[in-house]
């Protein structure tokens, strides 16, 4: 049988060593009445055939890499760079487990502490974890670590709409049943920030944390610092959820004053993968790192006064800690970890600020062309980075209809989905994966759907 | 015997150590639009210290850092509970195709029916192994499985009116368990094992009541050992109206060999990761599917997918009763395929070959060892056993750790060892069924080896490993005074 490699022989003589007549034998600890089901499924397929079936299911897929797409919304289109899966698929980093035996397995755990430095010099924080599943679930730690370091005296959380939508409901759900209030604030119709005034007005003694979204869900470039003042003077912790490759052009986080910095790593090579896996940063404060969730790895020595590197302050994890543990999770994202820790090195400073001013430079450009045409204008006024929401004079879905339709390219985001009143707003970004000559095929298109 | 996996040792200092300012290893397109500059009080002040270094320079430190790591692809793995089993190419290679890499999650579903039904077929054979017919692809790893399932449980109780208080875990339980259990509010009570290593029903009994939400319980066990009154366990939790959640970790035993729904589980998660081969990765990325039974489907995450009657397959959002999302988009899509190919592969009869073939190793395992090692549990065991050093220990002071560091110098991964807590000096050993009967005689020599050693010459065994690396590593250094990032002088 495929993969399990026993011979006929091999079989009989372990038969023969365990002191059973077949393989059947050791399983009647199962109730007779439910062993061996018979599974309503398919025989195997040899790997050929497998192969061409999945092949063809592929091509059912329009891909980023054959259709010109303006899409982001959190997930982002980024070239990697051939390098980086070369590295990454070799057997010695993809087929090992968490490094429970460090001595064994100082590579994941070097490559991890290299990951925790770009996330906290990112970030601009003191140190970073070794990843969460993904943007939105990093933030609902940081939410649930907020209430946690107050001790008990504050349980509310003030949150802008600017944050994702699918990240807000994975803070609902995260929410739901244990006692925290969440008091979401709207982000201002014509500035298109999180207003600091609502911010103001919500803040009390009882909030643990203001949470907010850099650039924000519709590209917006909100001001922390105003806010993250706000929520110290009521002694409030600042949690930032922000786009690691603005951050790279943009005052960080750090400079400005959050106090838990979280965010989605994909746009740091990461494919698309229709939605994941992905992998979640998450920094904080030297202060604050005994109250962070997930695996940390530090740098020590061995016996021999070597350098080394092993997972530690595990007194903070489920299977230490169990119920009094400060997160659940134990397997994490460790493999795309490694591969934006390759794609930081193989790119290096120069070539990450090169992709943000590429970003930058097209989304503004193609927001420009845009505007310009009859019907189209900002929603809002604030400057973006490298995403921004437009108004449209036609359904934002019937927009994206005609020009899959018309012209095979995958439009942008319908903010429709989000808050049927958006639904003639259309949320787009620019990438180094979009050429001018892209940008205009789109702008021409739109420009003939009157 | 050959003396190790390490024929040289490679010193590799931090990246940041080859950096050098302004050298760059790629190249991005030229600007092509015209530029507008970013308002000076938004640009970033702070220093950004990131790596500077030749293409060549990176790919011979990613090279010789890999050199230092133990893996599948490298030698026998039995750390138990965590099913490091082989890892078959063809699942990357398909799952790498640009039609399922290059997809972005809001695109049209019109534009991705090929995914979609790799996603709703995966959630059909889940639910046909499972026994239970609601299937969740969203969750993100084991635990955040678990999360889900406790909310489930949580969302099922609501719906009653009343959330109940308590959820019971076995005192054997992984800690994502009780770790779950309070993140969504539940305190925990903890059922004691009985000599047998079953859970002890008469505390079952005693503890359970209607404040009780459910019973979390792995099977088999972390003893690796069937619970024999699963069926019973089950009727007690729903007989005064909890739900059972199957923690699904070591399905690697049961795919084929019963159904979890059929012996009265609500919630099983998969770790697709490990029953079903996708590469552990150094730590992740896993994936976490999630199967109910019909009266919890109601409350599984959205969106899940479904197929239209003229055979499209579409998201569906409109399931008032869900507990709301888990996490952004649709789960570790990319895992889902890994996992898919495997099971095609496969097949039903390749699926149940794999369970039987790795409680058949295991048990052999058993067998070959329980002369040199104490074995707690003295029954067939299922795809894992535990042993233990009780007798090393006691002869000369030998310990399981100073065993799993020696079986480092053979160029074996060691076990899973101080889990469960319950069993002192614990080995929890699980060779999966991808190991030839000539891995499993070397491990077994080389086992038998160190227990004569653990007698002979215990200096050698304590100071384990010789062959590594590095040697033991000062942890105490590190959570004293921790140093968890490079920083420019």
């Amino acid at each position: 049988m495929k993969y399990t490699p026993h011979t006929d022989a091999d079989r009989a003589a372990m038969l023969a060593a365990i002191g059973v007549e077949s393989n059947d034998d050791l399983f009647n600890d199962v109730p007779e009445a439910y062993r061996f089901p018979t599974l309503d499924l398919p025989q195997g397929m040899s790997e050929v055939t497998a192969r061409r079936h999945f092949e063809r299911m592929a091509t059912r897929n329009a891909t980023l890499s054959t259709h010109p797409s303006f899409l982001g919304a959190g997930a982002y289109y980024h070239y990697t760079p051939a390098v980086v899966p070369h590295l990454l698929f070799r057997g010695e980093l993809y087929t090992a487990y968490t490094p429970y035996q460090a001595e064994v397995a100082q590579g994941t755990l070097q490559i991890i502490y290299e990951f925790q430095t770009l996330m906290a010099e990112l970030t601009g924080m003191d140190v970073a974890n070794a990843s969460m599943y993904d943007g939105s679930t990093a933030v609902a730690e940081a939410a649930l670590m907020a209430v946690r370091q107050s001790r008990g005296k504050r349980n509310k959380l003030v949150i802008s709409r600017g944050l994702h939508p699918e990240y807000r409901k994975v803070l609902d759900t995260y929410n739901h049943g244990i006692d925290i209030d969440e008091h979401y604030v709207d982000l201002d119709a014509v500035s298109g920030l999180t207003p600091l005034a609502a911010v103001e007005a919500a803040l009390d003694d009882k909030t643990a944390a203001v949470i907010v979204q850099y650039p924000n869900f519709y590209g917006n470039i909100e001001d922390l610092r105003a806010i993250g003042d706000a929520a110290h003077a009521a002694g409030a912790l600042l949690c930032v959820s922000a786009d690691p490759i603005a951050i790279t052009m943009l005052q960080s986080p750090g400079e400005l004053g959050a106090d838990i910095v979280t965010g989605e790593g994909q746009s740091l090579g990461i494919p698309v993968w229709y939605g994941g896996p992905y992998v979640g940063f998450f920094a904080t404060s030297q202060k604050l790192l005994r109250q962070m969730p997930g695996r940390i790895c530090g740098r020590t020595v061995d016996t021999e006064g070597r350098t080394g590197y092993v997972l530690t302050l595990q007194a903070r994890e489920q299977h230490i800690r169990r119920d009094k543990a400060t997160s659940n999770i134990c397997t994490n994202e460790a493999l795309v970890a490694t591969a934006v820790t390759m794609y930081m090195t193989a790119v290096g400073k120069q070539g990450l600020l090169q992709v943000a001013n590429l970003c930058y430079q097209r989304s503004h450009y193609l927001i420009d062309q845009l505007s310009a045409l009859e019907g189209y204008e900002r929603l809002h006024e604030a400057p973006f980075f490298r995403e921004a929401a437009l108004r449209t004079p036609r359904p934002a879905a019937e927009l994206n209809r005609y020009l899959w339709e018309e012209h095979g390219i995958i439009g942008g985001y319908d903010l429709g989905r989000v808050d049927p009143a958006l639904d003639h707003a259309w949320l787009l970004t620019a990438t180094e994966m979009n050429s001018r000559e892209e940008i205009d095929r789109l702008v021409d298109a739109v420009r003939a759907f009157a | 015997m050959d003396t190790g996996t390490y024929g040289f040792v490679v010193e590799e200092g931090l990246i940041f150590d080859r950096s050098e300012p302004g050298r760059s290893g790629v190249e991005f397109p030229r600007m092509d639009v015209p530029e507008t500059e970013l308002p000076t009080a938004l640009r970033r002040q702070a220093t950004l210290d990131l790596p500077e270094v030749s293409e060549l320079e990176m790919v011979r430190h990613f090279t010789r850092l890999s050199q230092k790591n133990f893996a599948i692809d490298i030698g026998f793995y039995p750390l138990g509970s965590c099913t490091m089993k082989y890892n078959p190419k063809v699942n990357d290679a398909i799952a790498n195709l640009a039609g399922f890499q290059d997809l972005h999650p809001y695109q049209d579903e019109a534009t991705v029916q090929g995914i979609l039904q790799l996603m709703w077929e995966l959630q059909e054979w889940l639910a046909e192994i499972a026994g239970l017919p609601g299937v969740t692809l969203q969750p993100s790893a084991g635990a955040h499985g678990e999360l889900t399932g406790a909310l489930i449980i949580r969302a099922y109780h609501e719906s009653k009116g009343r959330p109940r208080k308590t959820i019971l875990v076995p005192d054997s339980a992984h800690g994502t368990n009780p770790a779950t259990a309070a993140m969504v509010g539940y305190d925990t009570k903890e059922i004691p094992t009985d000599p047998s290593g079953n859970a002890d029903l008469d505390a079952l009994r005693t503890l359970m009541n209607e404040d009780v939400a459910g019973l979390m319980i792995t099977n088999p066990s972390t003893l690796g050992v069937f619970e024999e009154n699963i069926v019973e366990i089950a009727e007690i939790i729903h007989e005064a109206g909890g739900l059972v959640y199957m923690d699904g970790a070591n399905m690697n035993a049961m795919v084929g060999v019963a159904r979890p729904g059929d012996l009265g589980m609500d919630i099983l998660h998969y770790n697709l990761h490990k029953t079903f081969t996708v590469p552990h990765g150094g730590g992740g990325p896993g994936a976490g599917a999630t199967a109910v039974t019909a009266e919890l489907a109601p409350f599984l995450p959205v969106p899940v997918v479904a197929r239209r009657e003229d055979g499209s397959f579409y998201h569906d959002f409109d399931r008032p009763q869900s507990i709301g999302r888990v996490r952004a988009f649709y789960g570790n899509v990319n895992n889902m395929i890994r996992a898919f190919v495997y099971m095609r592969v496969l097949g039903a009869e390749g699926l149940v070959d794999m369970s039987r073939t790795a409680v058949l190793n295991a048990n052999y395992l058993k067998e070959q060892l329980r002369d040199s090692y104490y074995l707690p549990y003295d029954r067939v065991c299922k795809h894992e056993v535990i042993l233990t050093a009780k007798h090393q220990k006691e002869a000369t002071g030998v310990r399981t750790l100073d065993i799993a560091k020696r079986l480092l110098d053979y160029g074996i991964h060691a076990p899973t060892v101080y889990f469960p807590l319950t069993v002192e000096e614990c080995m929890l050993i699980e060779p999966t069924e991808t190991e030839s009967k000539r891995s499993l005689d070397r491990f077994v020599a080389v086992m038998q080896k160190i227990a004569h050693e653990a007698v002979e010459e215990a200096a050698l065994v304590k100071g384990a490993p010789h062959n590594a690396p590095v040697t033991r590593l000062d942890e105490a250094q590190a959570a004293r005074s921790p140093d968890l990032r490079w920083r420019a002088s």
